[in-house]
């Protein structure tokens, strides 16, 4: 009997021994490369997102958007000025290091000097320093509401690991210099860096003494480059591959009812919009001389009931788009459901209102557009002017690559008549970041960066600055839809819809797809 | 013979110097970086000043000026998009593109070759015209087409070669090398071909036409006439004497498979030279541009130098001239 088990007993330990011998090796591809392995390299959502499977946030986002604990186990607003964050004890860095309030200090120092892209997150910080050995406290300019939504997307790096390799600051191109960082990465997240050759492949393993319990039941993940369309859903198709994001639209459907191939959709927080110059007293891209149409209210809403975006989502994106009113979107802290209602589309009140404006033949203007920003926004582009000509604007697109299209449309020129843009409020998460950079007058205190068009409504311009510092949540909330009804009343922009994020996989792959379109790795089970 | 080696290699400097130019010239046209490096909340005072330190704003004499100076130093400067510095960058990516270049030529000689004797010695043969029909598909249909249809067939409905990629390399110092393991060689195969497939019936048709003019030549009859074997009469007289055209050819091409390889190399994501520059090219990564463009002048130089070379090997007569003038 005592035989029998000894024998039941080790057969037991053999099978769970031999458990994690059944590597799960994840192989996924995207079109473009994490351009960095330094988490302050770029400010962009797929290196942030990337490299935060490596190195963690104080506070991360769960697979709803909401902030959770992650290095901090509990933060907020000691005063209004200054926030707090008490750090997760036992925290371990995969070199073996203490993960303390030192390296959470030279961390968010790192992240605003020289040579780091997210400077940005910072104009509202006056100091960062030590409270404790596990605790941070950040003192701001003024009241910051948000500061908690900012720090989601920077990673914590080793102090002593970053002085031992000279990357105390992140690679300054101006400098002509490389980084030690750029090329390595040692973090405390759920991964560990394996193995890296850029624009190839990117390999990670687990990081065995993670402090949170793994989701995940992968053994290795190897992320390659896959730049062509086509080739990308080949390398799915044949199994090289478990699975690819920007997938292109046309070959949706038929990864949808592949065998071995599954598809997962759902609206980005990215608003893909129209603009207008508000600012000339002339456009420079038009046959109305003397005056600018778009100044005039009812122009505007002409154009805005003239574009059918139904016909957009239905026949430019196939399905895979999500018309909005507002300039943000579900997710984003500050949308509105009840606002979320467009205008009807009614080419014959646009002809009418056109007529009482003064324009009953029209005119012409043309149409700024890029053609490798967002899914299929040439395509859109020529829709519109086709729904345009409809009412009589004769629209000539002038459709770019981004470099110079961007190069182009935005400031200090604004070299523009009417134009399209995308905008998520990737830093904050919240309506503000939108209000500000888009909506604002400018070039007033470095606000309305993006505000392309120059619109300008002092009503408007002193509700968002009331909002920026407000800390009570029901005002802050309610004054939020007052600013939206401003602007949409006003007709300030012509917002289309949210692209679909669209992700296909093997069939066996279980994963979680962010509406910020972020690819968290820690979600991922192959069964 | 040393003296022509080294005046060739001096005019090689004006034609990269000429490149260099033209290529600094276009780049005003390709847009700004600034707005790819950096993220939708930097300010336009941070855009302006990046700009400002990184050169952009200089008169185009100026830039053209700083990156010459820097580049007779070895300096090619860092990339904006990768912020590593392009020498190293290129360098990496130069085995996997002469690696597959290789493989290309070779392809296209071992068998354009021998089809193109074959169908010039039997012109009537029902196989002759089938390979004739055959080549019309690799002038006739675009690279990525024949890389999307070979990815088509043999990786995704028979499942036996990869679509992508350059399998399991091995470094032998900073050379690596997809030669010595098997992963790499099969990953080798489908892009050789596309890249190869324009070049081979290029080859072949050149071949074949030129084999026939020969075989009605007057010492081909005296070969037979004196009774030599066929085989010496195709290979050793004929085919040897087709060989100077073939040979320009196939040093011109080799320049073009090595710059052209950019369409292959982006169907098959294979991590060369080509992917580098047009992936450079859409993030307007200038520094690496202007290097790609330079080297790639400075190869069809060295390329053009070796077919001029294997002139004297190949045809005597060329080196009968050298030594009477020397007399």
């Amino acid at each position: 009997m005592r035989l029998i088990n000894l024998v039941t007993a080790s057969a037991l330990a053999l099978a769970a021994a031999s458990m994690p011998a059944s590597a799960k090796t994840f192989k996924w591809a995207n079109d473009g490369d994490v351009s960095s392995m330094d988490p302050f390299a770029r400010n962009e959502t797929f290196l942030l997102t990337f490299m935060s499977n490596i190195y963690e946030p104080l506070v991360r986002r769960d697979r709803n958007l909401k902030l959770e604990p992650a290095l901090a186990v509990k933060w907020g607003q000691a005063s209004p000025t200054v926030w707090r964050f008490d750090l997760r004890p036992g925290v371990k860095f995969s070199d073996g290091s203490p993960f303390t309030a030192d390296d959470a200090v030279f961390s968010l120092t790192r992240a605003n000097s020289q040579g780091s892209n997210m400077t940005g997150y910072f104009v509202s910080v006056k100091e960062i320093r030590k409270a404790g050995d596990l605790a941070v406290e950040v003192e701001t300019k003024y009241p910051d509401p948000l500061l908690d939504q900012k720090f989601a997307a920077l990673g914590m790096m080793s102090k002593a690991w970053a002085e031992k390799n000279n990357a105390q600051q992140s690679a300054d191109l101006t400098k002509m210099q490389e980084n030690f960082a750029t090329r390595n990465a040692m973090g405390t997240g759920p991964f560990v860096l394996s193995g890296r050759e850029p624009d190839v492949r990117t390999t990670l393993k687990p990081n065995a003494g993670w402090w949170d319990k793994p989701e995940h039941n992968l053994t290795e993940v190897i992320f390659s480059r896959v730049a062509n369309d086509a080739t990308r859903v080949a390398a799915l198709l044949s199994g090289e591959i478990d699975m690819i994001y920007t997938v292109p639209p046309q070959d949706t459907e038929r990864l949808k009812n592949a065998a071995t191939t599954k598809v997962l959709e759902g609206p980005e927080t990215r608003v893909v919009y129209l603009g207008f110059d508000h600012l000339r007293p002339e456009l420079l891209h038009s046959n109305v001389k003397g005056k600018n149409p778009f100044k005039d209210k009812r122009v505007r809403e002409a154009f805005y009931r003239a574009i059918d975006v139904e016909s957009i989502r239905t026949k430019v994106m196939r399905g895979q788009a999500t018309p909005v009113a507002l300039m943000v979107a579900p997710g984003i802290n500050g949308y509105a459901k009840e606002l979320d209602v467009r205008p009807k589309y009614d080419p014959a009140l646009s002809r009418k209102l056109l007529a009482e404006a003064g324009y009953p033949e029209g005119f012409e203007v043309q149409m700024d557009c890029p053609n490798d920003r967002y899914v299929n926004d040439e395509k859109i582009c020529q829709a519109v002017v086709a729904m345009l000509a409809r009412i009589n604007i004769r629209v000539f697109l002038l459709a770019q690559t981004r470099t110079r299209y961007f190069a182009q449309i935005l400031g200090p020129a604004y070299n523009t008549s009417f134009f399209m843009l995308g905008w998520s409020p990737a830093a904050t998460y919240d309506t503000h970041n939108p209000f500000e950079q888009l909506i604002q007058s400018r070039p007033e205190r470095g606000k309305g960066l993006f505000n392309v068009g120059g619109y300008s409504n002092k009503a408007f311009d002193a509700l968002a600055d009331k909002i920026e510092v407000e800390t009570d949540k029901a005002k802050r909330d309610a004054m939020i839809k007052e600013a939206h009804r401003l602007y949409r009343d006003d007709f300030a922009y012509i917002p289309l819809h949210q692209q679909a994020l669209v992700w296909a996989m093997k069939r066996n792959v279980d994963l979680v797809q962010p509406a910020d379109n972020s690819f968290p790795l820690r979600f991922v089970n192959l069964k | 013979m040393i003296a022509f080696v080294i005046r060739r290699l001096l005019q090689s400097i004006v034609v990269m110097l000429t490149v260099a130019f033209v290529a600094f010239f276009l780049f005003n046209f390709v847009g700004d970086p600034i707005n790819n490096m950096v993220g939708q909340d930097t300010s336009m005072a941070d855009r302006e000043r990046l700009r400002q330190d990184l050169g952009l704003n200089d008169p185009f004499p100026v830039r053209f000026a700083t990156f010459v100076g820097n580049a007779l130093q070895g300096k090619f400067g860092v990339s904006y998009r990768m912020a590593e510095p392009v020498g190293r960058l290129i360098a990496s990516r130069l085995p996997a593109t002469l690696e597959l270049s290789l493989m290309a030529a070779s392809f296209a000689l071992l068998v354009g070759i021998p089809m193109g004797v074959y169908t010039g010695l039997y012109p009537k043969r029902l196989s002759s015209r089938f390979f004739l029909t055959i080549s019309l598909i690799g002038i006739s249909l675009p690279t990525f087409l024949i890389g999307i249809l070979l990815i088509l067939v043999f990786a995704v409905l028979l499942g036996v070669l990869p679509s992508f990629g350059r399998g399991d390399v091995v470094k032998l110092g900073w050379w690596s090398t997809g030669f010595l393991t098997a992963s790499g060689w099969k990953a080798v195969v489908l892009p050789a071909i596309t890249l190869g497939l324009f070049q081979m019936t290029l080859i072949m048709r050149l071949v074949r036409s030129e084999m026939l003019e020969v075989m009605r030549t007057d010492y081909i009859k005296f070969a037979r006439a004196r009774g030599l074997t066929d085989r010496a009469v195709h290979f050793g007289h004929a085919l040897k004497n087709t060989l100077v055209p073939v040979i320009t050819i196939t040093g011109l091409q080799l320049g073009a498979i090595i710059a052209f390889a950019i369409v292959t190399e982006t169907v098959f994501q294979w991590p060369g030279m080509g992917l580098l520059f047009l992936q450079s090219v859409q993030f307007a990564d200038i520094p690496v541009m202007a290097t790609y463009l330079i080297l790639i002048a400075f190869f069809f130089v060295v390329i053009n130098l070796i077919v001029d070379l294997l002139y004297y090997v190949v045809d005597p007569r060329l080196r009968i001239d050298v030594q009477i003038r020397a007399n």
